[in-house]
């Protein structure tokens, strides 16, 4: 039977207790949510000791359920002042669910600045000091955790940005072959488990006795129904869009849709996007390998396999991974053109340990307060290092795209209840402005992504620029993703289910195999929003209300090219989004 | 006898992707102009151009279009196969 690790930072011990009866059934988002929800005061600081951090592999992770290695990471957020999940794929979540534990509650805070590691075995868990791991970089840290605890590890790290405490420091997490390089990015929960003396977690799951599975013949008919599922859809199948180009390829179509933000969410075309798109990359890794190169998977059990890696021209690798979000944050959204500089900004920010997105943003805004230029690759390397030195200026841009607009008196930051966009312009794409104005997490492409029907044509086909109906698809969308999160499964199993219904029901079967429940379709999608509900209630309790629901004011007047349009969806049609929940 | 008369338009054509495979010489977002007779839709267009049938994503000046959508001088046309990502 699972169990909870609490880990106490105030007293340096770690106890492992019965999970209670009303935990039983959620796993990933629906877990970390609900714990905060329960046990964190809604107006603690988030940085101070009455805050948690909660780790929670999904429902059916560590099980033989495919793309399912995802984990949720959740606390009170710094950046947001909100209630955060932050969600990642990699090989630290299939092993901490083999191991028995369904979530490591991280709580309190040490008197001293002392850092410590947490290190988990079967024979239980122990604090040892994290000297030693201090003040490096990832590319150099991770190395000496593989050296003093072994090569197959699961590794959770935060950087120096978490170490000194700003607002973008993510959750890095090592990959299948060892990378520190895949993140629970957003919400800067990197600094949240900086201010707990947490420097790293380590799993050695020699022994580990693997999932317990209440009824294997559900479990089997759901897993079968999920993977022919994947096999068959173009976005998921082998060597189709993803496994071919990576996330990446998205760059050429929201390009094409006036949608791409660029140069601070100033126009929704860039000029140079096909030279950062997917497709580049792709191509660029051919001449450079001289051969084509297909991606690989972030995590074991993996059959959509979108992770990429980059190489420099004399074929060694430079950087795993270059995601649409990250090649767009520092590409289009800082007018930088090449898949190189990219690569660059995307691996200094990994060696730091910062959510990319919002790393992107705060450079793109420290451009438009004229610190350097867009398009200056030199002045974005310096802007980061500054992150890296600590300096004044580097804790304002760390702080994320909001501290360096309100420093520097810009006007067109880009951010929802403290936290910058993603990569889809919601002038010209209307339900993904709903989902980031009014989800639980801030702008957050990942809480209910319409952008599957307004440009993808999956899941049914919608206007990007019409505003009507919009308030009723993102609310539908944030429900049914608040349930994938909390199943363990990775949210591009989407594409898949969307479009073939037997995967929806693969995914039910699965968690009702792993849990021994009887839950339908429809039974899941209202988890979902029980799990909106809660979240929701925690945002209001800590300060936040419908008008906090709301796109940047400059939005709604500045009209964004090619389509020339605004936002215009109305407030009512926002706040019917949990109105009618 | 007269011939029959055909209007003739230009449409400007960038392809993404696997689609980009069967014109090799065609680089990354470069447009292709293609000339077509007026009263063309997208899809005949998709025929044309020997792409597999059924495309869904069809942007015609930034603009998602369906197959059915008739064709006007000038347009400028992007043609993808189903991709995702985020």
């Amino acid at each position: 039977m699972s169990k909870f690790l609490v880990v106490d930072m105030t007293n340096c011990a770690v106890e492992y207790r019965d999970v209670p009866e009303e935990y039983k059934n959620l796993a990933g988002r629906g877990l970390t949510s609900t714990i905060i929800h329960d046990q964190v005061p809604p107006s603690c600081h988030p940085l101070g000791p009455n805050n948690k951090v909660i780790f929670a592999p999904g429902i059916v992770t560590g099980t033989s359920s495919p793309t399912s290695s995802r984990l949720s990471v959740g606390a009170k957020s710094p950046l947001t002042g909100g209630i955060k999940e932050s969600n990642v794929g990699s090989r630290f979540p299939y092993q901490l669910a083999c191991m028995g534990i369904k979530a490591i509650i991280v709580e309190g805070q040490p008197k001293d600045k002392k850092y410590w590691v947490l290190k988990i075995d079967m024979k239980g868990a122990a604090l040892e000091p994290a000297d030693e791991f201090m003040g490096k970089g990832m590319y150099e840290t991770a190395p000496l955790f593989y050296k003093k605890y072994g090569d197959s590890i699961g590794l959770m790290m935060i950087g120096v940005a978490g170490e000194r405490k700003m607002s973008m420091a993510g959750v890095c997490f090592n990959d299948t072959e060892g990378r520190p390089s895949r993140y629970a990015g957003r919400g800067g929960l990197g600094a949240v488990i900086g201010s707990k003396g947490l420097k790293a977690i380590v799993l050695q799951d020699e022994g580990a006795p693997g999932v317990t599975i209440a009824n294997k013949e559900v479990f089997e008919s759901g897993r079968k129904k999920m993977i022919d599922a994947l096999m068959e859809h173009a976005i998921t199948k082998p060597k189709g869009a993803l496994n071919s180009y990576g996330t990446a390829v998205l760059i050429n179509i929201m390009n094409e849709a006036g949608g791409l933000p660029t140069r601070n969410f100033s126009s929704g075309i860039f000029e140079s996007a096909a030279t950062v798109s997917g497709e580049a990359l792709f191509e660029g890794n051919k001449e450079r390998l001289g051969k084509e190169l297909y991606n690989h998977a972030c995590s074991p059990g993996c059959i959509i396999r979108c992770s990429n890696t980059w190489h420099n021209k004399d074929g060694s690798e430079m950087i795993s991974c270059q995601e649409y979000e990250s090649i767009w944050a520092f590409g289009p959204n800082c007018g930088i053109d090449n898949l190189d500089a990219t690569g660059k900004l995307i691996w200094l920010s990994n060696d730091i340990g910062l959510d990319t997105i919002e790393a992107g943003n705060a450079v793109a805004v420290a451009m438009e307060a004229g610190l350097t230029s867009f398009g200056n690759v030199e002045g974005a390397v310096s802007l980061i290092e500054e992150i890296r030195k600590g300096t004044p200026l580097g804790h304002v841009i760390g702080n994320g795209a909001e501290a360096i607009g309100r420093t520097y008196g810009v006007v067109r930051v880009p951010t929802v209840k403290g936290q910058a966009m993603p990569a889809y312009e919601p002038r010209a794409v209307k339900g993904i402005g709903v989902t980031y104005a009014t989800s639980t997490m801030g702008a957050d492409h990942t809480a209910g992504y319409t952008i599957a029907p307004e440009i993808l044509s999956v899941g049914g086909s919608e206007e990007a620029i019409n505003p009507e109906g919009k308030g009723d698809l993102s609310r539908g969308f944030q429900a049914s993703t608040a349930f994938i999160d909390t199943s363990g499964h990775c949210l591009f199993i989407a594409f898949a289910i969307l479009d073939i219904a037997s995967g929806f029901e693969g995914m039910v079967e699965e968690c009702n195999g792993v849990l021994g429940t009887n839950w339908s379709g429809d039974d899941v999608i209202e988890l979902g929003k029980k799990i909106m509900r809660k979240e929701r209630a925690f945002n209001e309790a800590a300060g936040f209300s419908s008008k906090h629901d709301r796109m940047p004011e400059f939005m709604k007047y500045e009209p964004l090219p090619p389509h020339n349009n605004v936002f215009d969806v109305p407030d009512k049609v926002l706040d019917s989004v949990y109105g009618n929940l | 006898m007269a011939l029959p008369f055909f209007c003739m338009i230009t449409v400007h054509v960038k392809l993404f992707a696997t689609l980009r495979l069967k014109f090799p010489k065609l680089g990354i977002g470069e447009t292709m102009p293609v000339v077509v007779p007026d009263g063309y839709t997208a899809g005949q267009l998709i025929d044309l151009l020997k792409l597999p049938p059924g495309q869904k994503i069809i942007f015609i000046n930034n603009k998602i279009q369906k197959e059915d959508f008739g064709l006007q001088d000038g347009d400028r046309i992007g043609i993808f196969p189903p991709v995702g990502g985020g």
